[in-house]
């Protein structure tokens, strides 16, 4: 028997509906998945695809207004819609397991570690407590946590987050389950942490000879770690691979579309525009009559328009939801768009806008009674430490970092929302007083901000028109009666209809309302804009049109950014210099052409090898960091890397501060090891970023 | 824990310090002199001053006050100015009868105000949901002395062995009260039940829509241990505190169902002692109430915390 004739999970045309306000609209419509044993199998959609209600369908979890209104799931020859919740509890844990989003809030808080481990391994194998414990220490040693006694003793607030979502990925495999669902493991984790754990999950399935459903919005997770993949888009699944094909041919548009969305590593914004896919998902009670995806396809005929494609089998093993896949796969017409070159970028005048010169942020700690009285001096979190940094006119400087790195800070600090404890900023040669009070009207027309969270960034209370008029009269003195009349115009420049004039924030979507926010940034001419992780919060289709719009309206105003990321792809593309920030301090600048050339500092080099590459062939080099970064009231002495440095040499780093080595494109980088060295070493692993 | 404990003990200590002043401040403000309330309007003004200067009222009030409070602390609290007793004996005997009537009153209501609370948590929408609701929510409506008065007329006559009013003589054992006690301690109840109930429910449901729990149950645990171990844990927590005020109300502030079932308890030496103008009794009952609350808030504290790994450990 081949596997798929006997596949663990079979999913047939199923339909889950959700009832809302006495409607019930389907978040599933007709669905349909093989998975088959010992298989890791890649579902990807973006927000509001349908893709996590399919993963709480198959562990048969679903909130209580949702219900499965038509198809089968048969797991294991057993059909699991027949199950009463009786039957379930023996499957869940022994059979299905689920590891799921957000590790902060799937543990409990007030149970310790090992006890949330154990309680299931004592009931899964009738264990007693001893057994159990030993057990959950054994669980999460396997699952690489370090000092794994104290793990099981602690509570969960005491771990981070990568090493909560081990806990939850060793609670997962604790009863081997015959299938895992992972409902986007990682997103809520640093790319570099999230890289490891996804090799971890990988490892373990394979060893355990688990199958594995990967649910999530990135195509790159996927790439080198599924077999096969499928692709859901507004309740429906629009194409079905193996993962190899799907990358090499993607033959529905949606799927050419994610792939384009992404920056490639080495794409760079004066060579090529991003092609994102244009408007956004359709809401589950407007679905277009004919096909689901044809209001954004770029490829959509009066057929789309009016006839629902079937899903066909194009060649054996593929399956794809499109009228028009024979003339894609016979290579007759391309969703991918015709390349888009780039405007040139302006001529750099050398003209600096901003300068910091040795910035350090500091949080105070508040003692506690009991350290004062014991004659402890007061704590601080270090969070910027020492920072000089320089943008001429018209550029974008790019600062990349995980979280904890400071690169927030220093962009309130920059701002002036926080108070910087030391060092200079100068904004156009004139030095900027720390407080955002003590400066100047025209100062805060010259800088604003664009902030990470859209849905957060925009009062829910007034329409767009009214917040987009407030710089307007705020910042230009304008009267009322003209700010109002403008925001439709500034609507217009970040390609949002002017009618949205009228809306409310809660009538957008996220994209949207992030194009309205940076629409008002752009209001008072601001000669810097300061983007604290603008895209991190929208689709990937999304991210690449206004990635796009950042930079077509940096050319239109001829202002400067400073763009910050934790993502380095996308500052690599969009950035003409970057800065790599950890715990603080700045680990390596230089011109984003040479990024991705070696030398690397050690830690960029980590950054670069976490990158999820949408390219199953692409062959990175798999440098994963090791442990957490350290606490931030003491940072390590030497090189603050050190602790983590997969590329230490020895005593220096621990207690010389590293210096500062200039190479010949440019690129400054803060290592012992000499450039020289890191470019021989690094060598291998450069090559492959180059188009 | 030790850096938790030690200013909500400093805290506690200042909380009676500050109501200790406050009493004192409102004692003096009253109007009327202390000596004509002791000797009667028609009183010698000679005998008054004599009075006057016996009492030492004539000294200044911060005096008065360090003095009061000096003596107060050393366990000397005076004699009652209406019957001349000494007072600590008299409250101390009246404080048990209270404690009793708390003790009973809170082991009945909690245990059950919280069982009702997470039952209609978990069937939350359905009957039983709404009845538990309804019924809390008309008891929580009906002030303490209609429903007392209620249960006299609907309980006490009918049923043999409960006495409508429990005017029974002060320091009589447990035992024997009983009878007298099941009245008001039901009305009590009646009173917490509807507040406690609501509080649970409202945390249990939002409990269930924790993430934790999904894990909880995705490892195939039982309904009852997920509920028990995993819900109930982080559910009860806001409930602890209001628990912990429920219990100084008990034991010092039951005055209105005191009086209306006669018991003799601290509510109605308060009555009494308000009626004869009789400050120093006065005094020390608000001091005892205020010690009362105290504890039961630095009880409330405490437990949280011990029930609160977040604060019991630090990061």
């Amino acid at each position: 028997m081949t596997p798929l004739n006997d596949p663990l999970l079979d999913i047939r045309d199923l339909t889950v509906s959700y009832r809302t306000g006495g409607r019930a609209l389907d978040a599933l419509r007709g669905v349909s998945l093989r998975v088959a044993r010992g298989q890791t199998y890649g579902l990807v959609g973006e927000s509001g695809s349908g893709k996590s209600t399919l993963a709480l369908a198959v562990m048969q979890y679903l909130p209580a207004e949702g219900a499965v209104t038509g198809g089968a799931i048969t797991f294991d020859g057993r059909d699991l819609l027949a199950h009463s919740r009786a039957d379930l509890r023996h499957l869940w844990g022994r059979e299905l397991a689920l590891v799921p989003q957000d590790p902060f809030t799937a543990l409990n808080p007030a149970l310790r570690i090992g006890e949330q481990l154990a309680e299931g391994l004592r009931l899964y194998e009738g264990l007693n407590e001893e057994e159990g414990n030993a057990r959950a220490v054994d669980l999460l040693r396997t699952v690489r946590l370090p000092d794994p006694e104290r793990a099981a003793g602690s509570y969960p607030h005491q771990l981070s987050g990568g090493q909560q979502q081990r806990v939850l990925i060793a609670l997962a495999l604790s009863g081997r389950p015959k299938l895992l669902v992972l409902d986007e493991p990682t997103t809520a984790l640093d790319v570099t942490t999230e890289a490891a754990v996804l090799d971890l999950v990988a490892g373990l399935t394979r060893a355990a000879g688990a199958s594995a459903l990967y649910v999530t919005h990135n195509l790159g997770v996927v790439a080198g770690r599924t077999e096969r993949v499928a692709v859901l888009y507004a309740s429906e699944l629009v194409e079905d691979a193996p993962t190899a094909d799907l990358f090499r041919q993607p033959l529905h548009p949606y799927t050419r579309g994610l792939l384009d969305s992404l920056p490639r590593p080495g794409q760079r914004k004066d060579r090529q525009r991003l092609s994102g896919i244009e408007g956004r998902i359709p809401p589950l009670d407007a679905l277009p009559p004919g096909c689901v995806f044809e209001p954004r396809c770029p490829l959509a005929v009066d057929r789309c328009r009016s006839e629902r494609p079937a899903l066909d089998e194009p060649v054996p093993g593929r399956h794809v939801r499109c009228h028009r896949w024979p003339e894609i796969l016979a290579g007759d017409v391309s969703a991918a768009r015709a390349p888009q070159a780039a405007l040139p970028l302006p001529l750099a005048t050398g003209e600096s806008v901003l300068r910091l010169d040795d910035v350090t942020v500091q949080y105070p700690l508040r003692r506690t009674a009991v350290e004062a009285l014991r004659g402890e001096s007061k704590k601080a979190v270090h969070a910027v430490g020492g920072v000089s940094l320089s943008v001429n006119k018209g550029r974008t400087l790019g600062i990349v970092g995980e979280s904890g790195s400071g690169k927030t800070s220093l962009a309130r600090a920059i701002v002036g929302l926080v108070d910087r404890t030391g060092g200079d900023i100068d904004l156009l040669g004139l030095r900027l007083p720390p407080r955002l009070s003590d400066r100047g009207r025209a100062v805060l027309a010259q800088l604003q901000m664009v902030f990470q969270n859209p849905e957060e960034a925009l009062n829910p209370y007034l329409t767009v028109g009214e917040s987009l008029s407030r710089p307007l009269v705020t910042l230009l003195n304008l009267g009322r009666g003209e700010a109002r009349q403008r925001a439709p115009d500034l609507l217009e420049a970040v390609r949002l209809p002017r009618t949205y004039a009228a809306r409310r924030p809660a009538q957008l979507s996220g994209g949207e309302k992030q194009r309205v926010a940076i629409a008002r940034a752009f209001a008072a001419h601001p000669d810097l804009l300061v983007a604290d992780e603008p895209v991190s919060s929208l689709d990937v289709s999304v991210q690449a049109n206004i990635l796009n719009l950042l930079n077509d309206l940096q050319r239109e105003h001829d202002s400067t950014t400073v763009f910050i990321s934790h993502d380095i792809a996308v500052v690599a593309y969009l950035s003409d210099e970057v800065a790599v920030m950890y715990l603080g301090g700045l680990m390596e600048t230089g011109p984003a052409a040479a990024l991705f050339r070696p030398p690397h500092h050690p830690y960029t080099e980590a950054l670069l090898s976490a990158i999820p590459v949408p390219d199953p062939a692409a062959i990175q080099s798999a440098i994963r960091l090791e442990g957490e970064v350290p606490s931030a009231v003491n940072v390590p002495s030497g090189c603050p890397f050190h602790t983590r440095c997969p590329r230490k040499i020895g005593a220096v780093c621990e207690t010389e501060t590293p210096p500062w080595q200039t190479g010949t494109d440019g690129k400054r980088i803060f290592c012992h090891i000499p450039l020289s060295e890191l470019a021989a070493e690094q060598a291998g692993g450069g090559e492959k970023w180059e188009e | 824990m030790l850096t938790y404990t030690l200013p909500r003990l400093g805290f506690l200590l200042l909380t009676v310090v500050v109501t200790s002043l406050l009493v004192f401040v409102i004692a003096q403000v009253l109007p009327g002199d202390v000596c004509r309330v002791i000797l009667g309007r028609e009183a010698g003004a000679a005998r008054v001053a004599a009075c006057r200067l016996d009492l030492r009222l004539d000294d200044p009030a911060p005096v008065r006050y360090l003095r009061w409070l000096a003596d107060f602390a050393r366990g000397d609290w005076g004699d009652s100015y209406a019957s001349g007793v000494p007072i600590r004996p008299l409250v101390l005997e009246r404080l048990r009868m209270s404690l009793m009537l708390a003790g009973i009153t809170f082991a009945v209501a909690v245990p059950l105000a919280v069982a009702l609370g997470v039952l209609a948590a978990v069937n939350r929408g359905n009957w039983l949901d709404n009845l538990i609701s309804l019924g809390s929510l008309a008891v929580v409506g009906l002030p303490e002395f209609v429903t007392g008065i209620l249960l006299i007329e609907l309980v006490a006559f009918r049923v043999p062995g409960l006495p409508a009013s429990s005017s029974i003589a002060v320091g009589t054992p447990f035992r024997e009260a009983l009878p007298a006690l099941a009245l008001p301690a039901l009305t009590a109840t009646l009173v917490l039940l509807a507040y406690i109930a609501r509080l649970t429910r409202a945390g249990v449901v939002e409990e269930l829509k924790q993430n934790y729990v999904r894990t909880a149950e995705l490892k195939g645990l039982p309904r009852l241990t997920v509920l028990v171990k995993h819900v109930l844990r982080n559910a009860l927590l806001p409930t602890i505190t209001v628990v912990a005020i429920s219990a100084g109300w008990l034991v010092s502030g039951l005055v209105v169902i005191e009086n209306v079932f006669n018991y003799p308890g601290l509510g109605r030496l308060l009555v009494f002692a308000i009626d004869r103008r009789d400050l120093p009794v006065l005094q020390a009952i608000v001091m005892l109430s205020v010690v009362a609350f105290a504890l039961a808030n630095l009880a409330a504290d405490l437990l949280y915390a011990a029930l609160n790994p977040r604060i019991r450990v630090g990061e």
